[in-house]
């Protein structure tokens, strides 16, 4: 929404905002939690809260046509973007485009870890939009995987809806997430962290029972004599965020330092690397917004 | 009461191949699964190699109808409109006294009927399988192994059987059986079967079901596979099924090509005493790495993006495929390892035929469907095709698993098809099955498949009772619009 609004605000008067989802917003929409905003709009704003100050600004636009429920399936070299939405599979080309598809997170299943495949593992994220949007809980009992911030705001929200979160597992020697998280999350709920210690065995053959539990040496190797084990129905994992950008790949766009390998193709955003605050990711695409404008006018 | 027929027990791919062969036949027929979805057996776990018959002894059932299963099983995927791809396959030599062993597998198969054997050259395999590791000298081709889907396979079986007549009990644990002459009274957890004879392919637990009728000469025993699924952008990494040489217990860590395009390491072959330990561990990972890069060299770990384990039900070194004299009316199919799911179809076959000669009448039916209509999935479907399918129905382009670009229409099609589980609409569809493991689509589908089947969302299940997704709601109301 910011490189669009941008994107107009430096003479660009013809704009499409593709958007998969039913409304507008992104990820911000399940982040319930304050803290967005405070370096951009001086103020600690929700998540949604933060989105609806760029949904306002784009309805304001009536040069941004939004299309939402609209997926991109595929996208070329030379700026042709094919999208399906229900009842239609579109093709449009563009002068630039401007890719700002965010990331996903970092599965159980893209490391080994050994055990059964249970119910009750949950990326992070997946359980912030069952509680947040939804309304359900996914667990009762939680063991969090990693220390990145949505591990430990997810801590949070699980001990605040009365469910117990029994440890976060880190194995760094020091969290990967905000200091202010870890104050307002960790310390202030009494939630037990154990760094250089990573999960050894996942138990359970419906549902997850237990985990074990082990300390790492210098080289990430377990130390075997130090295996305890916690009783668990929950495994959070936040172990880390991945940039989506699976189209610019399919459209054989390479991601180079600061911009693309192709002129006219931009990335911004998450989709580019993985940033810590909203804020930041506003200002990348605010300036995005205007590199594309100035391409356009230079074509 | 109702008589039945024919009750088969176990609603894996054997079960669901008997069942549809015998649909064709005026009987009544039911078939009894335990789980909540038919396949959530051994028959999920599978390979989905469909094996040429090598490495089987010539003498035996499995080497037999191996061959004749790699034959059926081209009309049969045909007939219910399952992908079939015929991929082939190279069994490597890495010194001379492998490439002696490979001579004398192919004059063994041959023995068999297996077609179209040629022991091919470094040169050859440099120029249709350049990925293949330098250090192979040599390896035996055999251009009709293929590959299928196995679970699909068991549901286009199932629909089918349906279609035709038979009836699939779910959730239908049987707990004990009383030859009560001259019929076989099933007791079951959703009550009690009648029926003039009993096919037993009940997999990991046939043993437990024959010793019920006194029939216990043989005992399961579960041998654990390991399996590594790879990235799918790493799809063209391999153009055939690589093996290595066969060891007595297994066919080794194979390089596969699944049907859903992602290439898979695996699998290990380790005997265990718990029929429920589907775990997978730090050295099974570590030996299939090591010996998948033994075989194609630029496999790494970072490619790793999912992984399984299953248990190949062994009742010994051969199938045992039976009627039981002992007790008339019962057949035992049991101890269904590889080749099974090649065999499947011919396996049907044998089964009928033992019917037959155990007295059982079998009279065709006037009409049998033998076609199943073809599951429409968008991710399989060029972008024109893609584009009709959308405009004859919207909800086609009503995308929920973005990974794998499944509609909303795809996952109600799937519930309508008999998905009751997350896992059976995994498996159906291959939403959740995708780069971000079902992050981004789990709500949606929960709650699709919460309205489809008219239960509360907090009732859905990953693959039946226990594996709840979630715990409680917060909403006072039970259900909550999609």
């Amino acid at each position: 929404m910011a490189a669009a609004v941008s994107a107009h605000e430096n003479g660009v008067k013809d704009i499409l905002l593709i958007e998969r989802d039913q409304y507008l917003g992104g990820i911000l929409n399940q982040c319930i939690h304050t803290g967005f905003g405070i370096n951009y709009f001086k103020e600690a704003l929700t998540g949604p809260e933060y989105a609806g100050r760029f949904i306002e600004k784009v309805r304001n636009t009536p040069d941004i046509e939004v299309s939402l429920k609209s997926i991109a399936v595929k996208l070329t070299s030379d700026r042709i973007v094919t999208f399906l939405k229900p009842g239609k599979l579109e093709t449009v080309k563009a002068r630039a485009v401007i890719m700002a598809t965010g990331c996903r997170e970092k599965t159980r299943e893209m490391t080994h870890i050994q055990g059964s495949r249970p119910a009750g593992i949950f990326s992070a994220g997946l359980a912030q939009k069952l509680i947040n949007i939804e309304g359900l809980l996914p667990g009762k009992e939680v063991v969090v995987v990693g220390s990145g911030d949505v591990g430990l705001i997810m801590a949070r929200r699980f001990v605040m809806e009365g469910a117990k979160v029994k440890a976060i597992i880190e194995i760094q020697k020091e969290t990967r997430g905000l200091l202010r998280n870890m104050v307002q999350c960790v310390e202030d709920f009494d939630i037990p962290v154990y760094f250089n210690h990573k999960i050894s065995r996942i138990f359970g053959d419906s549902r997850v029972e237990k985990v074990s539990v082990v300390r790492v040496d210098n080289d990430f190797n377990e130390v075997p004599a130090s295996l305890f084990e916690i009783q668990c129905d929950t495994i959070l994992m936040s172990v880390g965020l991945i940039p989506e950008n699976e189209l610019i790949e399919m459209a054989g766009v390479r991601i180079e330092e600061d911009r693309t390998s192709v002129p006219g193709i931009f990335v911004c955003g998450n989709s580019f690397k993985i940033y810590d605050i909203v804020d930041a990711v506003t200002e990348d695409s605010f300036l995005t917004g205007k590199l594309a404008a100035n391409y356009i006018a230079s074509q | 009461m109702k008589i039945y027929d024919v009750v088969i027990i176990g609603a894996g791919v054997i079960g669901t191949s008997i069942a549809r062969d015998l649909a064709r036949y005026k009987l009544d027929i039911a078939l009894l699964e335990k789980e909540e979805e038919p396949a959530f057996g051994v028959s999920k776990s599978n390979s989905g190699i469909i094996h040429p018959g090598i490495q089987n002894s010539p003498s035996s059932l499995k080497g037999r109808l191996c061959v004749q299963g790699n034959f059926l099983i081209r009309s049969l995927s045909k007939e219910l409109n399952i992908d079939f791809k015929e991929s082939g396959e190279l069994v490597v030599a890495f010194n001379e006294e492998e490439t002696r062993e490979l001579l004398r597998l192919k004059k063994e198969a041959e023995s068999l009927g297996v077609p179209a054997l040629e022991i091919v050259d470094k040169t050859w395999l440099r120029q249709n399988e350049p990925n293949l590791s330098a250090e192979v000298v040599a390896a035996l081709y055999a251009p009709t192994a293929g590959i299928i889907s196995p679970y699909r396979l068991v549901y286009g079986l199932a629909e089918n059987a349906v279609k035709n007549g038979v009836e699939i009990f779910t959730e239908t644990k049987v707990e004990n059986i009383i030859y009560s002459k001259p019929n076989f009274e099933i007791f079951s957890s959703k009550g009690l079967f009648r029926s003039r004879y009993v096919i037993n392919s009940a997999g990991l637990f046939a043993d437990e079901i024959s010793k019920m009728l006194g029939v216990d000469y043989f005992k399961i025993r579960p041998r654990k596979g390991e399996e590594f699924i790879l990235d799918k952008k790493k799809e063209n990494l391999t153009h055939h099924l690589i093996l290595p040489l066969p060891s007595k217990t297994s066919k080794g860590v194979i390089i596969i090509k699944t049907a859903d395009g992602n290439p898979m390491i695996g699998p290990t072959a380790e005997d265990i005493e718990d029929k429920e330990d589907l775990s997978t561990s730090d050295s099974g990972f570590n030996k299939v790495l090591s010996s998948a890069r033994r075989l194609v060299p630029s496999i790494n770990d970072k490619d790793i993006i999912a992984y399984f384990a299953g248990l190949r039900p062994v009742a010994g070194d051969d199938f045992i495929i039976k009627h039981e004299n002992k007790v008339p009316g019962f057949i035992n199919v049991v101890g269904i390892q590889s080749p099974g799911l090649t065999a499947s179809p011919a396996i049907a076959l044998l089964v009928t035929s033992i019917l037959k000669d155990s007295g059982q009448a079998l009279k065709k039916k006037f009409i049998f469907h033998a076609h199943r209509k073809k599951t429409m999935h968008l991710f399989q479907s060029p972008l024109l095709k893609a584009k009709k399918l959308i405009k004859k129905d919207p909800s086609y382009g009503d995308i929920v698993c973005r990974c794998e670009m499944v509609s909303a229409k795809e996952i109600r099609d799937a519930v309508k098809q008999g998905a009751k589980t997350m896992d059976g609409i995994k498996f159906r569809t291959r939403a959740q099955a995708g780069r971000c493991h079902g992050s981004f689509c789990t709500t949606r589908i929960m709650k699709i498949l919460a309205e489809e089947r008219k239960i509360p969302v907090i009732s859905v299940t990953k693959r039946g009772k226990g594996s709840e997704i979630v715990k409680e709601s917060r909403f006072c109301f039970s259900e909550q619009k999609e």
